[in-house]
């Protein structure tokens, strides 16, 4: 049987918040699978942001297993998180996170100067991912010479240019109107219709259906996980829907 | 990514923002400019004060007798036997006899010029040369003759350049010009060229002095005249049996003490000046912790990208020793402007040529300094960059 790409076993994540425990995340058991194109949805407190920062390899497990193409990450220290990030993940950000001192070009640089690619390929590879998402002609900009919409775009090749396993894209339509941001998921559903996977974390339903699958998050827990195309996708459950509170988003 | 691309990363940086850069820069660039000019000024003075000793001749000792009040004296044949006797130590004598009387030629009284009485091994111990005629000889000492050399001012004021055979009168008594020495000065009046030389026999019997009281000796080694003082002063103490009696002062005794106490003072000075190189440091660090927080969204964000801790850390270190470097460079160039600037006024105010001369090392011990700062004070920010958690570093505003 083929490998899971990402697989979380019993996976918890507890904070601490003054002399409370709060469970971001409550034993919660997942498998996605190369070439899927995931949607994790849930509402703010739902556990969905924790779920995307251990995915991320940003944050770790308190109890369970994350495994990432069959590595364990919380057995990692801070050096190879790292490096798993700038190998395995590429980020799109709600708030694109373009470092505005630099050039569109040297930003899609970012990933490949750590991963240590020579000058040159990475100017080229740079220059072929901005060309994939449209804005090779305006390498030489610097982000806020963009539009919103314009500086996704940049940072979805930046998430692209080192060819990562996983393309975690966190609320990617959030800061922007919704004719961008459909745009912007079309560029998504293109991505993953190419081979990739593509893993989206929002509240927005209308989003969520554009990936194949969802998994649905409530309190910490999964309370769906099927095909985007079955009524039941959309439906919250439980009577705490909504009220949770507490959990950080 | 290495440190190349760290540093360009830096200077960009530091592009970006040219008012601020300079601002932090500015304690460096002060700091250093100020170590250079200090060192050079210290390096100008002792330079300058060890040509006017050498000119004075460094291995030279001068030797003055007070006597005791009693009976007990130094003659000059004594001071003749003492050189003789101990010639592995000392080697030529020269008593020099100063004369009040004025000089005068023609009609002319000269009261600026000096009169001395010395001995034929005088222009050989200061190094003078004779341009004209002869210098004074042992002859002209046995017969206590009314011969004399003149230095090059008198030449050619007075005399026209044609001085030999000339007669100048001191104190009334006529002396017979058979010498002209070679520039020592620089031929104005108030240099060394303004001088009489006469037999320092006839001097003393014209002054009426009994015994001489001041003598120029020279030493066998220079870099043993300590050890030729102490064997004079033995001598001298054994015909005396009295310290008061007598001094001699070693030439390379009191450059060394004038050459150390010179060197405490410009260490001390230019330690105060390396203050303002730490308040220059702590300036860039207060800068890099602003830079810091105000990029915490940028290290989150190269951190989600997969930078490691310690590329975060190196970029910041790089960033903090660029700057400082750049402000050390200023600072030497501000250095190098504000010593020139210094010596030109020195020289036009205060008419002497001393050079305000910056050395290599301490230009070097600058630029290292202000690096090191750089380093030293761009460490904390820079680890508080690297340790700052990625998904915080994300969320903050």
């Amino acid at each position: 049987m083929e490998t899971p790409l990402i697989a979380f076993e019993e996976v918890s994540k507890l904070y601490h918040m003054g002399d409370s425990i709060v469970v971001a995340a409550d034993k919660i058991s997942m498998e996605i699978y190369r070439g899927e194109f995931v949607a994790i949805v849930g509402q703010s407190g739902s556990g969905k942001s924790t779920c995307m920062n251990i995915i991320g390899c940003l944050d770790v497990p308190t109890s369970g297993r994350y495994l990432l193409d069959g590595q364990d990450v919380g057995k990692m220290n801070k050096n190879q998180l790292a490096e798993i990030r700038n190998k395995m993940l590429g980020f799109i950000f709600q708030q694109y996170n373009l470092l505005p001192k630099l050039t569109l070009l040297e930003n899609v640089m970012v990933p490949l100067m750590y991963a240590g690619v020579p000058l040159r390929e990475r100017k080229q590879r740079a220059m072929d991912a901005l060309e994939s998402v449209g804005l090779a002609s305006k390498y030489k900009h610097r982000p806020n010479q963009l539009s919103g919409g314009q500086q996704q775009r940049v940072s979805i090749a930046r998430a692209l240019v080192g060819m990562p396993s996983v393309i975690l894209a966190d609320e990617p339509t959030g800061a922007l109107d919704s004719k961008t941001g459909r745009e912007v998921l079309n560029i998504l559903q293109g991505l993953n219709q190419q081979g990739n996977t593509v893993v989206l974390i929002t509240h927005d339903n209308s989003i969520a259906a554009t990936a194949k699958r969802i998994i649905r998050l409530e309190d910490g827990r999964v309370i769906y996980d099927g095909p985007s195309d079955d009524p039941k996708a959309f439906v919250r459950g439980g009577m705490a829907a909504g009220e949770t509170g507490g959990a950080p988003a | 990514m290495n440190v190349m691309e760290s540093f360009k990363m830096a200077v960009s940086n530091i592009r970006t923002s040219k008012m601020r850069s300079f601002l932090t820069m500015l304690g460096i660039i002060i700091g250093v400019a100020a170590v250079i000019v200090i060192v050079g000024l210290g390096n100008g003075m002792e330079i300058y004060m060890t040509e006017q000793f050498e000119s004075m001749g460094t291995n030279t000792l001068s030797v003055s007798i007070y006597g005791r009040g009693t009976g007990r004296t130094v003659s000059d044949e004594d001071m003749y036997d003492i050189v003789e006797r101990n010639s592995d130590a000392l080697e030529l004598l020269s008593p020099t006899v100063t004369m009040q009387s004025p000089a005068k030629i023609g009609t002319e009284t000269i009261t600026s010029t000096s009169i001395t009485g010395v001995s034929e091994d005088y222009f050989t111990i200061k190094d003078y040369d004779v341009a004209m005629g002869r210098g004074l000889q042992y002859v002209d000492m046995l017969k206590r003759s009314r011969v004399c050399v003149v230095g090059t001012y008198l030449n050619q004021e007075y005399f026209g350049g044609n001085a030999l055979g000339q007669t100048v009168k001191i104190g009334g008594t006529p002396f017979t010009v058979v010498g002209v020495l070679n520039e020592i000065g620089d031929s104005t009046e108030y240099s060394s060229d303004n001088a009489i030389f006469v037999p320092y026999t006839t001097a003393a019997r014209l002054s009426n002095m009994g015994t001489i009281s001041s003598y120029t000796v020279t030493v066998t080694d220079v870099n043993n005249s300590t050890w030729s003082k102490g064997v004079l002063e033995k001598e001298l103490f054994d015909i005396f049996e009295d310290e008061n009696a007598y001094t001699v002062i070693s030439m390379a005794e009191i450059l060394d003490l004038m050459t150390q106490m010179l060197d405490v003072m410009i260490t001390v000075l230019a330690a105060i000046a390396a203050i303002s190189l730490v308040v220059g440091g702590i300036g860039i660090m207060n800068i890099m912790l602003v830079s810091v927080s105000e990029r915490t969204r940028e290290i989150g964000v190269r951190k989600a990208l997969g930078a490691k801790e310690r590329y975060i850390m190196s970029q910041f270190v790089i960033e903090a020793a660029t700057t400082s470097a750049i402000g050390g460079a200023v600072g030497i160039a501000f250095g190098q402007g504000l010593s020139s600037l210094a010596t030109v006024i020195i020289v036009n105010a205060l008419d002497t040529d001393l050079t305000v001369t910056p050395s290599a090392g301490s230009i070097a011990l600058a630029v290292g300094i202000s690096v090191a700062i750089g380093i030293l004070f761009g460490y904390l920010p820079a680890k508080k960059a690297a340790r700052l958690n990625p998904i915080d570093a994300l969320r903050h505003d």
